[in-house]
């Protein structure tokens, strides 16, 4: 543990700490553009200058300058503050002064490092640098001419996403940052890249001159757009979501957000809905008010024949209300599971992502069955990618898909569990660290038995590691399950059930044409499948807007906060389950969203507290495995929630990306 | 420096060269150059790989050659690595040719060493055959691209043509060279003064003249 003096106060820094670490250690603030914590080291921006004895008389880059013992370093001095003021000089040079016309104008590091290290006035009047445009898809927007040449965007596309796109053409000056032939940037975490870049050179495309950062009201919320329960800032004005942008969590998505999560926020404000409608007896919708709905709902006389579906982006308050409604009523008929999917759920340590997140990262052997792990969760394959480099060894049950890193597929056929190929076995047998991951398509064919029996074969559970994991894709299924929304049979025991009167709780993947007989009740927010299917529809409130606690696929409990109010009539869900209790004249134990999550937390006191749940040891498994995994539950990445469908940004994306058709822009 | 911009994707393009293939020579070539390399780590040949596809467009048109988009993309297939990897390489050294050139690629170099000793002549001998800097000629015969410094500042100013460099000149016997490239010949490469032969001073040594007939110990002289 090296100790140095930093401005003349002594500190131990940690080995292999670099100077710039060993600065903000001692709380100095050090300018810096390409240098990142999560990317490699390029020393290329030449801010992060200080002064460092013993060494030679000159600033040095403190980023790539490693800390050793004995070091005397000054961040004070008048050569260091000269030095950053001509490196400053150095970049505005070639940099337009664009910033009243500049999206990243008021959270651009250049304009905040210029105020605060740079001179006070320009000395050149020569004609400055321009640079074309570089076209790099629907979701960022270039201005290349403001580019510093710091290099974030490719040491990112390589070394976190695996997908080598975007490059650096030319030298010196000439420096152009481009995507091959300017073809799109096409992975799920694409869009980056644009809070990596410390100016406006890479700006979002769909975000572009709507709103300045002060102008909007942050809220912190979590992504429902697949089960990792990212964490985001939500950014409104007004009565709109204008952007989505990710939080540090080191333990869930670092800092990174998936194209889907930051881009389908468009999707809130088209085709939602915003008033009561009822199907009338020509089988057209129209719109009514509230009281009529309720009372059709209350002529129907239910009883105990009412069944409650949960959809994919509800919050467990909106489950919990739903589950007392149907409870009160008489009924146990939850189902959160929408496709059909009836795994046991006994024990919900055997569906959970034990190893965590952040877990699987040390991972030494990782088997994968049947799952798309960069469709369905785009943040736990960049954690994939890092248990490669350290190392691990991948192995791929299912349909070949384009991985960021090498993996061997071993086929289709789970019957291949049963008979596992030879260097499996051995590499699990050697293993520190052994993982199984399972998807939606493993689950389907009933892999999650065998799974758990070779979890238990291979000692997968063992100190301090515990590598049986399931990756769920609905960010409300964890949160179901603990609620208890698990029928034995899946959603056959409701269909089964023919229940007089169905709750879609935002239920947009459910066949609903298996319920041909039950008055189906949306409550939901965007007019997707379960809307065009329902009889009655109530408006709802979308996850940007209300208060909510979600579980992700690790078990992790966290709250979401409510940026804006739900348009028109819509209202949160829990008011219209509260009120409809009231109408089939029932009492469900709470008045106010207080009261429910007390009530809520009461009943699964794991909801009350954020943080990891404990599920328990693994159960014991095994079985036979057989079938063939002929597809994976996404076809399409950006299509898979009612929110993203509504999206114009997303349909962008899954015609240009996913299905190349051609838009007029891209010859811009 | 100049203007560096990378030939247009084009369908033409891609129907000319995107069959492209090493052929047997400049295959045993590459396979040996990435023999040079550790196994996995084939990727580091891929400057020499880049050469040699210049080299057999070059024989393929009758030019120096240059590396259209299909040729890098065959190259980058090669060597298993990402194409913009690839791009990123050719496009920064000033070897690798990104637009067709001529039969003979005069490369004129403007730095400061040799523009004190006349390079604005030369520029102005090519300018006069019709030559213009970025241009190929009508012909095909001549490309005219101005370089950074090639090294040969002590026979300033110098060009270099194709693989050779041609030093010592002046306008005149930039002509003499160009005319004999012109109709088929080849000049003698180096320098063009009469009598010298290398980089050795002109008129003789001036410093360390004892060196010349021997080893000389000047320690002691100090």
């Amino acid at each position: 543990m090296p100790k140095v003096t930093v401005d003349g106060a002594e500190i131990e820094v940690p080995a292999g700490a670099t100077v710039l670490q060993a600065c903000e250690a001692a709380g100095k603030e050090i300018p810096r553009f390409c240098y990142h914590e999560r990317l490699s080291i390029a020393g290329n921006c030449r801010m992060c200058l200080v002064e460092v004895k013993p060494g030679p008389p000159k600033p040095q880059a403190s980023c790539a300058l490693p800390a050793t013992d004995g070091q005397e370093i000054r961040t004070d001095s008048e050569m260091v503050k000269k030095a950053r003021e001509g490196v400053m000089e150095f970049l505005l040079i070639n940099h337009p002064l664009d910033c009243p016309i500049c999206d990243q104008g008021g959270e651009c590091d250049l304009q905040d490092q210029s105020v605060a290290y740079g001179r006070g006035a320009s000395r050149y009047d020569e004609n400055k640098r321009a640079v074309t445009e570089k076209y790099m898809g629907p979701l960022i927007k270039t201005v290349m001419t403001r580019c510093i040449h710091c290099t974030r965007c490719v040491r990112f596309s390589e070394e976190i996403a695996g997908v080598d796109e975007i490059g650096a053409l030319y030298r010196g000056e000439n420096m152009q940052i481009t995507t091959y032939l300017e073809r799109a940037a096409q992975h799920e975490l694409s869009a980056n890249v644009i809070d990596l870049c410390p100016v406006g050179a890479l700006t979002s495309r769909p975000y572009a001159f709507e709103a300045r950062p002060w102008e909007l009201k942050k809220t912190l919320s979590i992504d429902v757009s697949d089960a990792v329960g990212s964490n985001v800032r939500v950014d409104s004005r007004g009565r709109e979501v204008l952007r989505i942008l990710p939080r540090v969590n080191d333990d869930v998505n670092e800092e990174w957000l998936s194209d889907k999560a930051r881009y389908q926020v468009d999707g809130l404000t088209r085709r939602r809905l915003d008033k009561v409608w009822i199907r009338n007896k020509a089988g057209k919708l129209e719109s009514a008010n509230w009281s009529e709905a309720f009372s059709i709902i209350a002529k129907a006389k239910p009883g105990s024949s009412i069944a409650a579906i949960a959809g994919d982006l509800v919050d467990c308050e909106t489950m919990f209300a739903a589950k007392q409604l149907v409870n009160a009523l008489g009924s146990d008929l939850l189902e959160g599971r929408q496709t059909g999917l009836d795994y046991d759920v006994s024990n919900l340590a055997a569906v959970n992502f034990n190893s965590t997140f952040a877990g699987i990262e040390t991972a030494d052997v990782i088997l994968i069955v049947g799952s798309q792990v960069r469709w369905e969760a785009p943040l736990v394959n960049v954690r994939l990618r890092k248990a490669v480099k350290n190392g691990a060894k991948v192995f791929v049950i299912g349909p070949e898909w384009e991985t960021t890193y090498p993996a061997t597929f071993l086929g289709n056929d789970l019957g291949i569990l049963n008979d596992l190929p030879a260097d499996l076995v051995s590499s699990f047998e050697k293993a520190e660290r052994p993982a199984i991951v399972l998807g939606g398509a493993g689950l389907a064919k009933g892999a999650l038995a065998p799974l758990i029996g070779l979890a238990n074969k291979f000692r997968l559970a063992r100190d301090g590691w515990n590598g049986f994991n399931v990756l769920h894709m609905a960010a409300s299924r964890m949160g179901g399950l603990m609620l208890g929304y698990k029928q034995s049979a899946g959603i056959k025991d409701i269909i089964a059930a023919h229940p007089k009167v169905l709750l879609a709780l935002g239920a947009d993947e459910v066949d609903f044409s298996a319920f041909e007989g039950s008055l189906k009740v949306y409550i939901g927010h965007h007019g997707d499948n379960g809307a065009h299917a329902a009889d009655i529809i109530l408006p709802a409130a979308a996850y940007t807007e209300k208060d909510g606690t979600y579980v992700n696929t690790e078990g992790r409990v966290q709250y979401a906060e409510k940026a804006i109010f739900a348009p028109g009539d819509a209202r949160e869900d829990w008011t219209i389950i509260r009120a409809l209790a009231d109408t089939l004249g029932v009492s469900i134990g709470f008045d106010s969203f207080a009261e429910l999550q007390a009530t809520m937390i009461a009943e699964v006191p794991a909801l009350g507290e954020e943080g990891l749940v404990d599920y328990g040891a693994l159960p014991s498994g095994g079985g036979n495995a057989s079938g063939v995994i002929e597809a994976y539950p996404i076809k399409d990445f950006y299509m898979t929630n009612p929110i993203a469908r509504a999206s114009e940004t997303m349909q962008r994306c899954s015609a240009e990306l996913l299905q190349a058709g051609q838009f007029a822009e891209a010859a811009e | 420096m100049a203007d560096r911009y990378l030939e247009p994707d084009t369908p033409e393009l891609r129907a000319r060269w995107g069959a492209f293939a090493f052929s047997s020579t400049w295959e045993e070539k590459a396979k040996a150059a990435i023999g040079r390399y550790p196994e996995g780590r084939q990727k580091s040949a891929v400057m020499a790989l880049l050469d040699y596809a210049q080299r057999q467009v070059g024989e393929e048109t009758g030019t120096q050659g240059w590396l259209p988009i299909p040729v890098m993309e065959y190259v980058a297939e090669y060597l298993d690595m990402p194409i913009i990897r690839v791009v990123e390489v050719a496009t920064f050294y000033m070897m690798y040719n990104l637009v067709p050139v001529g039969r003979f690629h005069v490369q004129v170099c403007g730095t400061t060493p040799c523009m004190l000793r006349g390079s604005d002549d030369i520029m102005s001998a090519c300018m006069a055959r019709g030559m213009r800097v970025g241009h190929t000629t009508d012909d095909g015969l001549w490309t005219l691209t101005e370089v950074e410094c090639m090294g040969n500042c002590a026979s300033a100013p110098m060009v270099q043509i194709n693989d050779d460099n041609y030093e010592d000149l002046t306008a005149q016997r930039l002509d003499v060279v160009l005319d004999a490239l012109a109709g088929g010949g080849q000049p003698k490469a180096g320098t063009q003064e009469p009598g010298r032969h290398t980089v050795e001073p002109l008129g003789g040594a001036t410093t360390l003249k004892d060196m010349v007939t021997e080893n000389h110990d000047y320690r002691g002289e100090w």
